[in-house]
């Protein structure tokens, strides 16, 4: 596989949100608006990159059978960084992401990167790996977050276009899954005819 | 096997403390100009940092402090973090300033969950319901919805929001109460 594949994959053929259905908690959990789409979509990114690096560099140390929970404690490590310099410096986004932040760790995405690639990969591959992936990710939070927020609260990152509310429904968690199903659908529609 | 697992629980431990150790003083700030601002926007004009005059009181399985504000050496009000469990998506946190006389000045919501379109209308960005609460003393003016026999307007279709918002508001007055009492018998 070239680089650039690598890099790409993740945005359409390997869409994690719309392809692999990895991490619909924090999908479906913080997608109220598109700048919230954004920010956890980045924060996960980040953590991403950073694990893949370090993994790859330490993945012949780790003995088999312990590296989930090597993993495990990288990944952790990344997710507490990422939300120590939030807390200090994006206070406004840390309280509306809140406790999604340390649900990083736990995101399947991650792990998943970290045993099906970065285990088995050079750094750099690796690295690339992760921010396609990450990339993917982000656009489709934000995509999501978009949609949810100009159907629900008539405004896009934060700027009203319309006086007074939208569909309301579209903001709570049952909007969530109802323009989830429907971007899978029109996901699957665009996909399928560029194969 | 446990050698490795050692050194990497360590060095991520490190690595977490060294990030920790550099993040603490912007997150100190960053929380102290939070509540300065919102005491700022519930209060009139203070000359000192009221973060550092506070007096955080148990009361009700909850904490609500009082943070005083003065402008020169006479006290221009009090603004109290309050809080409530009655709302319909469970905690409210509200920040409201008192003048000395126990008159309330204006209302802040720190925080809640209320449904969006109904009970979120507490918030001052989305109506006026808090509005009308700014100028009137709870000695005189009764802190209850209408249908409970009270003063206060409740937001249409949202009693239970504007419920849990007066019962926070109650708890913040009977605090400055208690406090500005027990301040005049010292």
């Amino acid at each position: 596989m070239s680089k650039l594949q690598i890099l790409t994959k993740g945005l359409i053929k390997e869409n994690p949100t719309f392809v692999l259905m990895l991490g619909m908690c924090p999908t479906l959990g913080t997608t109220t608006s598109a700048i919230n789409g954004l920010g956890m979509g980045v924060a996960t990114m980040f953590v991403l990159v950073m694990s893949n690096i370090v993994i790859s560099l330490i993945k012949n140390l780790i003995p088999g059978k312990v590296r989930i929970p090597a993993f495990i404690v990288v990944i952790a490590s990344f997710v507490t960084v990422v939300q120590l310099v939030m807390e200090a410096y994006l206070q406004s986004l840390y309280a509306t992401l809140g406790v999604f932040i340390p649900l990083i760790v736990v995101n399947c995405i991650i792990l998943g990167r970290a045993e099906a690639f970065a285990s088995k990969n050079g750094v750099f591959d690796s690295a690339l790996d992760g921010l396609g992936i990450g990339l993917g990710f982000t656009c489709s939070l934000t995509l999501l977050g978009a949609i949810r927020e100009m159907l629900g609260s008539g405004s896009i990152f934060g700027t009203k276009f319309i006086t007074g509310d939208g569909i309301l429904i579209f903001v709570l968690a049952p909007g969530a899954f109802i323009a989830l199903g429907y971007l899978l659908v029109l996901f699957n529609k665009l996909t399928a005819k560029l194969k | 096997m446990v050698l490795v697992l050692f050194c990497i629980t360590l060095i991520c431990s490190a690595a977490v403390g060294l990030v920790y150790q550099a993040t603490k003083g912007p997150i100190d700030a960053a929380k102290a100009a939070k509540v300065t601002q919102a005491i700022a926007l519930v209060l009139p004009e203070f000359t000192n940092d009221p973060g550092t005059e506070k007096q955080v009181i148990d009361v009700d399985g909850g904490q609500v402090t009082v943070y005083t504000a003065k402008k020169g050496d006479t006290v221009v009000g009090y603004a109290v973090e309050t809080f409530t469990n009655n709302g319909f998506g469970g905690l409210i946190k509200l920040m409201a300033g008192f003048l000395p006389d126990g008159t309330i000045c204006k209302v802040e919501t720190l925080q809640h969950s209320e449904t969006p379109g109904l009970g979120d209308k507490i918030d001052r960005s989305k109506s006026d319901f808090s509005v009308q609460f700014e100028g009137k003393n709870p000695g005189t003016y009764r802190l209850a919805v209408k249908k409970d026999g009270g003063d206060v307007d409740a937001i249409t279709a949202s009693t239970i929001s504007s419920r849990a918002y007066v019962d926070a508001l109650t708890r913040a007055y009977k605090t400055v109460q208690s406090l500005t009492n027990s301040a005049d018998h010292e």
